[in-house]
């Protein structure tokens, strides 16, 4: 009904590799991309900037990065919490140290140092494999954390130790700091989610998507059809690492204002961040968004729905809320091990045969 | 179709939450749940029983009626933000975040919004200089206050002299435990005793590496900022390695029946700070009884009442309660702003008169606000756990602290935040 089209008949390569094969697809993604840039920023206010969409814009990037690392190139990563304050760190110093930066170049450039620390802990992956090279990863956390907690440099020795966003602007709108507009803030992580979330797609269904995929597939195999692992397994670490970092970076600059290493970066965030690409589908960039969003959306719409209409005491919603949100994964999981990418995979499949399946 | 169902209910859900504009809200970031639920729930018990009592017995403050609003944060700094969005909407009038990170994470959007902030006895110390910080108060007591208090006791146990002693720290590993730091250090040049860092890192139950180096080390005192499950792991370590508890010393977060209980019989003589007074035996009890206990009304399970935290979160609910009316009285409306809220906490003055009226003789010290300073008196007193009895009892009154060291800390901490932030002073 939705998808009317008969039959496959791809007579060249680039009909083959695009990223929407589907004329429908294509159409609803720029009707809500359209909608996304033009509409929404009318209809939102703090509330929804600060506590729905931010979020889940700021955990798309990072989901994105660590899909790049492990489900397309098979890297089990423990560190995205740590690998996000070497971003939000990183975009503290520069903001700091040079107050007239504009802010994006700061954080474009702290994902970018974020990438060079990546690639020095990607290192071992070289030489070790599977849950042993997610124990080292683990290692890169805690010390990553313990770094920005214990040296006073990178905090600019506050007595609190706690890092602080200045206000910044660009173009005469204030993008960080507490007088930043919902509209400018969610426009700014928005526009970093999608040119990041292109350039993702494109990487990964490139040479390097392909380098990767072929190590993550069996590493020997690729190794002796010419893949170099050394360079695909460093590079998968840079990017991934890139895009965790930048949003860390935005988390700090742009959603929180104030940030301290061992509450917002630590471990449970590089687990909010793999259950969320396990969640959505490892190896898809819809996928990354779609677990992003069940698990920072559903906590939100879970208390809404206890504590603002039903009434529930605060304390009891916030169990219900960790047993919902606990059995709904545990459900997506039994019903498609594969994440919410397969599950919308196979949904698309059967409407396009639907209404003669036969 | 269920997932239609389930997002109609959620949107309706989030349309139906409207607020009720002719009320006084009063918003409370409560942690019920997670590693710091043990100190979370009696503090926010008392902060709605106060609320409770006022509409119960009072009808409101000035006729008009509380609207008090929980939002559970479990002690995390994004959610606090959540919550924060969720509820100024709602013309909330104060917010007390009980919280260091997230009264961080508030200070310059509260600031923004015009809603003021009181975080008493924790959050920025800073914030004390209202010249920089128009809408955040720390009153009755700051963190730089506690830690000059702790070491002013020990002064007094050793007649003034400490010169050479040992103290250690075992601090929170966050913005709420490295706060006292400075000050310590400013305080170690001053009386020449030597200052030994011992972080534990969040939620604090591992702390066998600290306990074993203070077994090592055996510092003559040892003070603690814990907080939450940190507070008993803490002092049942120091029980294990037979530390004298007499000379253990917490600030007032890590001095409740939840902390010392757990290690039974070992935390006798456990001493820490305290910014009011211990106990249920005031006249404010019997109204809580009559109008929230046997009502029905209480909140929580009713088992904290009489804590230490839950006559904290009283007080708390006293102070943020007491400015309302102020403000009534100052606007001359009965239904009052954030900003009407903030002026009066800016001029606000509580003494043991109004204290005694309210039901709470002889529980804190009065004091004053003004202009330049929103920190209180600075003023601090000793309490010590009897574990046979099962209370806290106190065992010094509130005491000077050392305001030189502190207030200049203060300035120079705050003018590097406005230096950082382009404030410019106020108050003329």
């Amino acid at each position: 009904m939705l998808y009317r089209e008969v039959g496959e008949f791809k007579t060249s390569y680039a009909a083959d590799q695009q990223t929407f094969p589907i004329r429908f697809d294509k159409l609803a993604y720029f009707i809500i991309l359209a909608f996304a840039f033009l509409v929404v920023p009318f209809l939102i206010n703090d509330y929804w900037a600060n506590a729905v969409l931010l979020p889940f814009l700021i955990f798309g990037i990072a989901a994105i990065g660590l899909n790049i690392l492990t489900g397309y190139c098979g890297q089990v990563s423990l560190g995205s919490g740590g690998f996000m304050a070497v971003g939000a760190y990183a975009c503290y110093k520069l903001m700091t140290g040079f107050p007239d930066m504009n802010l994006i170049i700061c954080i474009i450039l702290s994902g970018g140092v974020t990438a060079l620390v990546g690639i020095l802990f990607g290192l071992p992956s070289l030489r070790i494999k599977g849950f042993y090279l997610a124990v080292a990863t683990l290692a890169a956390q805690f010390f990553l954390v313990w770094l920005f907690n214990k040296v006073g440099w990178f905090y600019n020795y506050s007595a609190s130790g706690q890092i602080n966003a200045p206000e910044r602007e660009m173009l005469g709108i204030v993008i960080s700091g507490p007088n930043s507009s919902p509209q400018a803030v969610y426009l700014v992580c928005l526009s970093f989610l999608t040119v990041l979330a292109l350039i993702a797609r494109n990487l990964t269904r490139g040479a390097f998507g392909r380098k990767w995929m072929a190590i993550r597939d069996m590493d020997i195999a690729a190794e002796i059809i010419g893949v170099n692992p050394l360079m695909a397994k460093l590079t998968a670490f840079g990017v991934s690492s890139f895009y965790v970092g930048i949003a860390g970076a935005l988390l700090f600059s742009v959603y929180l204002g104030a940030v301290e290493v061992g509450e917002v970066f630590g471990i449970q965030k590089s687990f909010l961040v793999l259950f969320m690409i396990i969640i959505g589908g490892l190896g898809s960039i819809f996928g990354s968004l779609a677990g992003a969003a069940f698990l920072v959306l559903m906590p939100v719409v879970l208390k809404n729905v206890m504590v603002g209409s039903l009434g529930w005491p605060v304390d009891i919603a916030a169990h219900f809320e960790f047993l919902i949100v606990g059995s709904l994964i545990v459900f997506f999981l039994i019903v498609e091990p594969h994440g919410f990418a397969m599950l919308w995979r196979i949904i698309k499949e059967k409407l396009r045969l639907w209404p003669f399946p036969h | 179709m269920k997932l239609k169902t389930l997002i109609v209910g959620a949107v309706t859900a989030l349309a139906v939450a409207s607020p009720a504009l002719a009320d006084l809200t009063f918003p409370n970031l409560t942690y019920r749940t997670g590693p710091y639920a043990v100190n979370g729930i009696p503090y926010a018990d008392g902060y709605a029983d106060y609320m409770t009592l006022l509409n119960e017995r009072d009808g409101g403050i000035g006729g008009v009626n509380v609207n008090y609003i929980e939002c559970e944060t479990q002690y995390n700094t994004e959610k606090g933000v959540e919550c924060y969005e969720n509820t100024k909407g709602e013309g909330s009038l104060v917010y007390q975040p009980m919280s260091t990170g997230i009264t961080y994470q508030l200070i310059p959007k509260a600031t923004a919004d015009g809603i003021p902030i009181l975080s008493m006895g924790y959050g920025r110390t800073s914030a004390a200089n209202g010249k920089v910080f128009s809408h955040v108060f720390n009153y009755p007591a700051n963190y730089w206050v506690g830690a000059s208090a702790v070491i002013n006791h020990i002064l007094d146990l050793n007649n003034g002299n400490i010169k050479g002693k040992k103290i250690a720290l075992v601090y929170h590993n966050s913005a709420y435990g490295k706060e006292p730091i400075r000050t310590l250090q400013e305080l170690e040049k001053k009386h020449g005793f030597k200052l030994s860092l011992l972080p534990v890192d969040h939620p604090g139950q591992e702390q066998k590496s600290q306990w074993l180096q203070i077994r090592r080390e055996r510092p003559d005192y040892v003070t603690m900022w814990g907080w939450g499950v940190m507070n008993p792991t803490a002092i049942q370590e120091a029980a294990n390695i037979r530390y004298p508890m007499e000379n253990f010393i917490g600030v007032w977060w890590s001095g409740s029946e939840g902390d010392v209980l757990p290690a039974g019989d070992a935390a006798h003589g456990y001493k820490s700070l305290a910014m009011h007074n211990t106990g249920s035996d005031f006249p404010i009890y019997a109204d809580l009884k009559k109008h929230v206990y046997d009502k029905g009304l209480a909140a929580g399970d009713g088992s904290s009442s009489g804590q230490v935290l839950y006559n904290r979160g009283l007080y708390a609910a006293m102070l943020a309660t007491e400015a309302a009316r102020l403000a009534q009285k100052m606007s001359g409306k009965a239904d009052i702003s954030p900003a009407d809220m903030r002026d009066a906490m800016e001029a606000f003055s509580i003494d043991e008169g109004r204290m005694a009226a309210l039901g709470l003789p002889n529980f804190a010290p009065s004091f004053s606000v003004s202009c330049e300073n929103h920190g209180g008196p600075g003023l601090a007193a000793i309490q010590q756990w009897d574990a046979k009895a099962k209370k806290w009892s106190m065992v010094t009154d509130f005491l000077e602290t050392d305001g030189e060291v502190i207030n200049a800390l203060i300035a120079e901490d705050s003018s590097a935040y406005a230096a950082e932030n382009k404030i410019t002073d106020r108050c003329g």
